[in-house]
């Protein structure tokens, strides 16, 4: 039979060009190859040669299309006319506008530089941003790491010179057994979902530590649904588990850890637990080849795990036996703990035996010669299988720090760090903590500030305090109350500018930051805060300038809107200086470019910027015959040099373009990224490609591309000895003090060794159901709700409750609950989900919207259905009765404890019982509209 | 099933008046001249207006004829071929019945015979789909047929068939009722086949549940619109109530009750006809908005 | 053309790994953005930024909650949450062309693609009730049936680089979970993988016998099962804190390299 087929047209012109840049759908960065028809953007897919993603692309990314469409893009600058909140504005010009911001912010900056604070939410252009603030002369400045993961990241510097975050991954390609705890399913999106495609190919085994079994966890072969914020109590009895039966990598721990390291155990020293060291500051080991002291990196040492040593009458022991001592004692025990983390000693055993069984009796060798910084060469390289990987599940608790370090430890023990098949640091990391600035804090009116905003403390003489011991920052970022706030605390930054506590500022501004909704805690007491007014009839914070791209909620609070582009109308660069876009395998760093050409009246926030400190002739702005240095940030991108020959991009450098890392500017640079698919990559030779952090070749490596300026070996601090410090102090020790009421919690939380505790649970009596947020993996922030192909994924957030609690409180999908924490109340739509953990309820991050927002009709789901759990939350714990305000977070970082959120939940009604969730708030006049009802969008014939 | 007005019209209606076409193909009754037209009127009107109505639910009605070319596999194609066919065939005969008075006898059976035919293809369009348990039995068939003949014969005038019609239609349409509500769990397609998860994770495993959990998308799309639709079940009863009442009980009492007035026999008979349509057209919905698609498994609802 | 091809020289089609989707919705929005772009009409929305926002999309991922039954060995196993993506399995009887009264819908000969010709689709709706697995969705706008073309206008396209004429859906899924390829080949890798994990098809009964498979979900939550075999791992290296220092001194005299210079990189 024949059968008359159509005839297909199978080989249809695809595009008449594509552009290839980097994706903004979420922090993830990828490579994306923009096809355009007619000048316009005809579809988006992945950049196969891109070292993110090599060529997929998640929903997010190929939904850009419909962001760079969206009708909630601002079309032109705004200046408040009515009341703060109404979203009253009139459209002005740019000269007008920035003829606004200069006017607000020079004086400032002739009187006191601090009445400014800068804060810049999802930046990734911190290098920059930070830059323009330091030239300003403030000390308030700081991005959104502080409510995100701050944790995760200043615990895995301190412990070992470099983080999870995207700053490291699973070595995807030797890993035979993959732990992941809490990991939301946003960060470093991609090259997770391939590397869990790699180890599901292979057959190997993934375990999932999460209370909540979606997305990664789904597929997880093995799910541990733990009880939120015992992740350090689980992981310590596996350290338990392993120490006992010796299954740790001994050689390992003598030989690239501080676990050898002597600590001082006079009770009565002020160096007590302070390390021992030489007269050039080295610290000691017992050398087991002789039984004497040496510097830990003498040639030919071999430093002894069990070693003790006495000088005078002082006892020093080493690092191992304390940790011998702490966690061989039964508390750690897996029955000890079975119960609080809501996971059978069984179970926590048997994943113990599973660590030990994959690390030690599946190693393996890689036929790689290697030399390593004593100067020691190894003819192999030794595999350790097991990689782990966590995120804000871990971070997000006010015992986040304490259980990340926890966590490292867990890998060190096992040796799996910078071993092939464990965890592997991506440059610039590693980089020891010494290798990181100091936060600067002294601010001189009309003058730069005296050095970088943000950094690590070493110990309480980095603390940014004012000679009378107050807080030097508005977020009172590295204090007593949080000393290693790495991040800043942005989230308290509207809280403490409205209470002046510690002193009022004049001027916020802003950057792409949603604090009037999901990026705060609290959201309604925020709002009350950027609209409430003094006894004069003034705004209690001023001044509130705000840059977007989008008509987001954070929109009406602002006096100035600075519209921003969208992502594929602007210049970016995503820098070595920054958070580039390395792999483990090589050095890469990316840009934007403007793709295509805005149709509206806005400005990349960058270029602002530039402009705004050309308008105040910042200096570094400035040249010295006064003229401006750069004209836009494109101009900024090739010629700043941050030190001679090492600027933003570190790729084509030098007059021909030829040079890595270090070289002259050159004018070509955008174009050869163009050219070259808007990265570049320098890729690490096999010799440097592990044991990276006392790995000769890769030191040498680093040097040469400009990464460090020496080579910066360095051991695994199991014992963060800076941490010890702090408590010194507490103990009354040396001259900076802490105030009184700190000293015992500094005592308890900030010890050099993992521990895990309890987080504050006073005021929260009844309150006994953990309720989390995730984000979905595809919606970014609140980002993709404008978005039209999206939205209708997530066009609603449920309350997803076990099974075991929607029959304990009669509840069906669908019907209403009335949830409360000592905060606040909210009335939401339930859904059941089965597995999840017994006692917790979560549900998606930032569906919901506020009416007359991002351009959605004020019915649309988002903002009917859609609910927020932050308004359950507070910045603050609930009074103590003692007067004080204490901050709800991670007492040594400062970190946002979002996860330790309980609540109580009861049936409101049936499914026709209310219309909307509550609180529901009253609607925003839109600055833009709403969108238009159908959409058929296809650009070509 | 959504129930759409546009199907449900053109089933009831076009059912009806090609089982006008057929009595009158058949000589029942042998009318001619303006009491033929007023007949054919009637009968063209229920068949075409069906058919006009059912081009409604179309994307593209203007391409509608397109819809001709497939009878070697479509049933709606041969719906479609068939209904063109009865309504020419029965047209020419109409003409000679009302024009010349004649009664082309072979004529009216191969009319009569396509009538039969075109509602016996409409009722396969459903019967086929092996997607809608309710509808892919053989008695799908038999209900269009026997609804179909007995609202013929009552149009028709045929009273003493209608009678004896009508309470096979009414038997029908209960043995279909209770026949369809054990069909989609007889189809054996259940979330487990349509999945193919809880009884594939080892033997170990074999006894596990399945349920959906959260929809692909939180917006509504064409499959939830076109295939799942809940009727209750208490609403369900009183509905098959009212179309057993209206479309079978009470015609074949008004038509059973002695009259000698003829005035109000005929008052009567136009009673049972709209009674029965209603009937019908209840029966219809029910049809559809009871029928339930086998993808509604991947969304956890029928 | 509504007649099924007797036999198709390739059987072309998709292999989905539930073990590994993540249900990220990559392939959705990827499937959307060259749809819409590409193959006869564009995939339109409705209600774009309102209240009840819908739209026409090829392939949507579903979830499925498993419940284990409980056994001795345990006996309150965890659920289980398995994405599920669908999109059209280009059945080998494939019910939706048969019913086609236009002859719009058709399976090609060549590869088994099954396709609708948009020119000749009246939008009567018929091919999405006889499809099982809701493939085919009309679109508001246009009035004709869309459903998956397989990327007819992808894989054999001339003007992609050959490692990009893939589906749209594949070329984008993060995790790898989708594979393409002939499946009536069975040398080819994707029936290769059917052979190895156990493929399975939906809804057999129904008769339709699809060309894409399913890959069912690896056993899951077996650790504790294993223990047995596990249990010597974590046998105690001394019963005392003590003993603990002395296991260490020995334990660190058998590693190499403690007493001579020799190269290194032992384990415990």
């Amino acid at each position: 039979m024949t059968f008359q087929q159509p005839r297909v047209e199978t080989s249809p012109k695809v595009s008449d060009e594509i552009r290839q840049t980097t994706c903004y759908m979420c922090a993830c960065r990828c490579g994306i190859n923009v096809h355009m028809k007619d000048g316009k953007v005809a579809y988006i897919e992945g950049n196969r040669d891109h070292p993110v993603n090599k060529g997929v692309l998640c929903a997010k990314g190929s939904a850009g299309i419909m962001q760079v469409n969206a009708p909630s893009r601002l079309k032109a600058p705004l200046k408040r006319v009515g009341p703060r909140g109404s979203g009253e504005f009139e459209e002005i010009s740019w000269d007008e506008a920035l003829e606004i911001a200069a006017g607000w912010l020079e004086p400032i900056r002739k009187d006191d530089p601090s009445k400014l604070a800068f804060f810049t939410g999802r930046d990734q252009s911190q290098s920059f941003t930070g830059f323009w603030a330091q030239n300003f002369g403030t000390c308030n400045y700081a991005a959104h790491g502080g409510f995100c993961s701050v944790n995760m990241a200043t615990a895995g510097i301190y412990t070992m010179g470099g983080a999870f975050w995207e700053f490291g991954q699973p070595d995807w390609d030797h890993t035979k057994l993959f732990m992941l705890f809490g990991v939301a399913e946003d960060h470093d999106s991609n090259p997770i979902k391939m590397g869990l495609g790699k180890i599901k190919a292979r057959g190997a085994r993934v375990i999932g530590v999460n209370p909540i079994r979606s997305g990664y966890n789904a597929i997880a072969d093995d799910w541990v649904g733990i009880t939120p914020g015992t992740d350090g109590l689980f992981i310590l009895a596996l350290v338990h588990e392993l120490m006992k039966a010796g299954k740790i990598d001994l050689d390992y721990l003598s030989r690239y850890t501080n676990a050898p390291v002597l600590v001082n155990q006079d009770p009565n020293s002020p160096d007590k637990g302070l390390f021992l060291r030489d007269d050039h500051g080295t610290p000691l080991v017992i050398n087991r080849k002789t039984g004497k002291l040496a510097p830990f990196d003498m040639k030919g040492v071999r430093p002894d795990l069990g070693g003790s040593f006495k000088m005078g009458d002082i006892t020093h022991v080493s690092v191992f036996q304390l940790m011998a001592e702490r966690y061989l004692k039964d508390e750690y025990s897996p029955e000890a703990v079975a119960e609080r983390c809501g996971i059978p000693a069984k179970r926590i055993r048997a994943i113990a035996a599973e660590l030990a069984r994959v690390a030690f009796d599946e190693a393996f060798e890689l036929d790689q010669e290697w030399t390593d910084f004593r100067g020691e060469t190894h003819s192999k390289m030794i595999g350790r299988p097991v990689a782990m990987h966590a995120m804000r599940g871990v971070s997000a608790h006010a015992n986040g720090f304490q259980t990340c370090r926890a966590l490292h430890v867990l890998q060190i023990l096992l040796g799996t760090v910078e071993a092939p098949g464990g965890f592997r640091f991506k440059p610039p990391y590693p980089k020891p903590v010494e290798a990181h600035p100091a936060p600067h804090c002294r601010v001189t009116p009309n003058k730069p500030l005296d050095g970088p905003h943000l950094g690590f403390v070493h110990g309480p003489e980095h603390l940014a305090l004012k000679s009378d011991g107050s807080p030097a920052r508005i977020d009172k970022a590295f204090t007593w109350e949080n000393p290693m706030s790495s991040h800043g605390l942005m989230h308290m930054v509207i809280s403490n500018a409205h209470a002046g506590d510690p002193y009022k500022i004049d001027t916020l501004f802003m950057y792409m930051a949603n604090m009037s909704w999901n990026s705060s805690m609290n959201t309604g007491g925020v709002i009350d805060m950027l609209t409430d007014k003094g006894e004069d009839g003034e705004y209690k914070i001023p001044r509130i300038i705000y840059s977007d791209a989008y008509s987001s909620e954070m929109v009406a609070y602002a006096d100035l809107i600075l519209p921003d582009t969208t992502y594929l109308e602007r210049h970016d660069c995503i820098s070595m200086l920054d958070r580039p876009i390395c792999e483990a395998d090589g050095a890469a760093d990316a840009i934007r470019w403007p793709v295509i050409e805005p149709d509206r009246d806005v400005r990349g926030f960058q270029t602002v910027l530039v402009q705004l400190a050309n308008k105040m002739k910042l200096p570094g702005f400035t040249a010295e015959d006064g003229n401006a240095k750069w004209q836009d940030y494109a101009d900024y991108i090739v010629n700043h040099e941050r030190k001679p020959g090492i600027g933003p991009l570190a790729g084509f450098r030098g007059p021909d373009g030829d040079k890595s890392g270090r070289g002259e500017p050159n004018p070509e640079q955008l174009d050869k990224y163009i050219k070259n698919g808007g990265f570049f990559v320098e890729h690490i030779p096999a010799e440097a490609s592990y044991f990276k952090p006392w790995n000769r070749a890769y030191q040498d490596w680093a040097v040469d591309l400009g990464l460090y300026d020496s080579p910066q070996p360095y051991l695994f601090q199991l014992y963060v000895e800076p941490m010890r410090k702090f408590q010194l102090a507490a103990e009354g020790h040396g001259e900076r003090q802490p105030p009184e009421h700190l000293r015992q919690r500094i005592k308890d939380t900030m010890d050099p060794l993992p521990i895990w505790y309890e987080t504050d649970q006073q005021g929260n009596e009844g309150f006994t159901v953990n309720a989390l947020t995730q984000r979905p993996m595809a919606m970014y922030h609140s980002w993709g709700t404008q978005n039209a192909w999206l939205r209708q994924l997530h066009g609603r957030n449920p309350l997803y409750l076990p099974t075991k609690l929607m029959r304990k409180h009669d509840l069906n999908d669908g019907d209403w609950a009335r949830v409360s924490s000592p905060h606040g109340e909210i009335t939401v739509p339930v859904m059941e989900m089965a597995a999840l953990n017994d006692n917790t309820v979560w549900t998606w991050n930032a569906i919901g919207k506020r009416k007359g927002t991002w351009a959605l009709e004020e019915n649309a789901p988002e903002a009917t259905k859609g609910f927020l759990l932050n308004h359950l939350i507070h910045e603050l714990l609930p009074p103590k009765g003692d007067g004080l305000r204490w901050a709800n977070s991670d007492p040594i970082t400062g970190q946002a404890a979002w996860f330790d959120l309980k609540v109580k939940i009861e049936k409101a009604g049936a499914p026709e019982d209310f219309t909307e969730s509550q609180p529901a708030l009253e609607p925003i006049k839109s600055p833009v509209g709403t969108g238009p009802k159908d959409l058929t969008w296809k650009v070509g014939k | 099933m959504h129930p759409a007005p546009s199907v449900i019209l053109f089933t009831t209606l076009s059912g009806l008046g090609f089982g006008l076409l057929t009595f009158l193909g058949l000589g029942y009754p042998g009318v001619t001249g303006w009491v033929a037209f007023v007949f054919y009127a009637i009968a063209y009107a229920l068949a075409v207006g069906g058919l006009l109505a059912s081009t409604f639910h179309l994307g593209r009605p203007e391409r509608a004829l397109k819809a001709f070319s497939q009878w070697k596999t479509s049933w709606l194609s041969r719906e479609g071929l068939c209904a063109v066919a009865a309504l020419m065939v029965m047209g020419l005969f109409a003409l000679g019945a009302i024009f010349l008075q004649q009664d082309w006898r072979l004529l009216g059976i191969l009319g009569a015979a396509l009538s039969l035919a075109t509602v016996f293809t409409t009722s396969m369009i459903y019967t086929q789909l092996k997607t809608i348990p309710r509808w892919n039995m053989a008695l799908t068939p038999v209900m269009f047929l026997s609804v179909s003949l007995a609202g013929g014969a009552l149009l028709a005038g045929k009273e003493s068939w209608a009678i004896w019609l009508l309470l096979l239609a009414g038997a029908v349409q209960l043995a279909y009722w209770g026949k369809g509500d054990g069909a989609f769990a007889a189809s054996g397609t259940t979330m487990k086949t349509a999945t193919g998860l809880g009884g594939n994770l080892g033997a170990k495993q074999s006894g596990a549940t399945v349920r959906a959990f959260e929809p692909p998308h939180t917006g509504s799309n064409y499959l939830l619109r076109e295939f799942v639709y809940v009727v209750g079940r208490k609403h369900a009863f009183k509905l098959r109530a009212i179309a057993l009442t209206l479309g079978f009980a009470l015609p074949i009492l008004f038509l059973a009750l002695p009259m000698e007035n003829l005035l109000i026999k005929h008052l009567m008979a136009g009673f049972a006809v709209l009674s029965h349509m209603i009937g019908v057209a209840v029966s219809r919905w029910l049809f559809f908005a009871q029928a339930e698609h086998v993808v509604g498994l991947y969304y956890g609802k029928r | 053309m509504t007649e099924l091809p007797t036999n198709t020289a390739k059987k072309m089609g998709l292999v989905i790994d539930l073990d590994t989707c993540v249900g990220c919705h990559a392939c959705v929005i990827s499937c959307k953005g060259w749809n819409t772009e590409n193959y006869g009409a564009p995939l339109s929305d409705q209600d774009a930024y309102g209240a009840d926002p819908s739209g026409t999309f090829l392939n949507r991922v579903h979830s499925f909650e498993v419940q284990p039954a409980a056994t001795p060995s345990q006996p309150d196993p965890a659920a289980q949450l398995i994405h599920f993506p669908k999109s059209c399995l280009h059945c080998e009887d494939a019910p939706c062309v048969t019913v086609c009264p236009t002859g719009a819908s058709y399976k090609r000969i060549e590869d088994g693609i099954v396709l609708v010709n948009e020119d000749n689709c009246i939008g009567c709706g018929l091919c999405a009730w006889s499809c099982p697995y809701g493939a085919r969705e009309l679109d508001l706008a246009e009035g004709v049936m869309k459903k998956c073309t397989l990327c007819v206008d992808r894989i054999y396209n001339d003007n992609l680089p050959e490692v990009d004429r893939v589906p749209s859906c594949v070329r984008s899924c993060p995790a790898g979970a989708r594979h393409f390829g002939d499946l009536g080949d069975p040398n080819s890798e994707v029936s290769k993988l059917v052979a190895d994990r156990g493929g399975m098809d939906l809804m057999p009964e129904m008769g339709t016998k699809p060309v894409n498979k399913y890959l069912p979900p690896r056993p899951k939550d077996q650790l504790e099962e294993q223990i047995d075999v596990l249990a010597p791992l974590l046998a105690p290296v001394t019963e005392t804190p003590g003993g603990f220092l002395g296991w260490l001194d020995k334990a660190l005299d058998r590693l190499p390299g403690q007493t001579s210079d020799q190269s290194s990189g032992g384990q415990a």
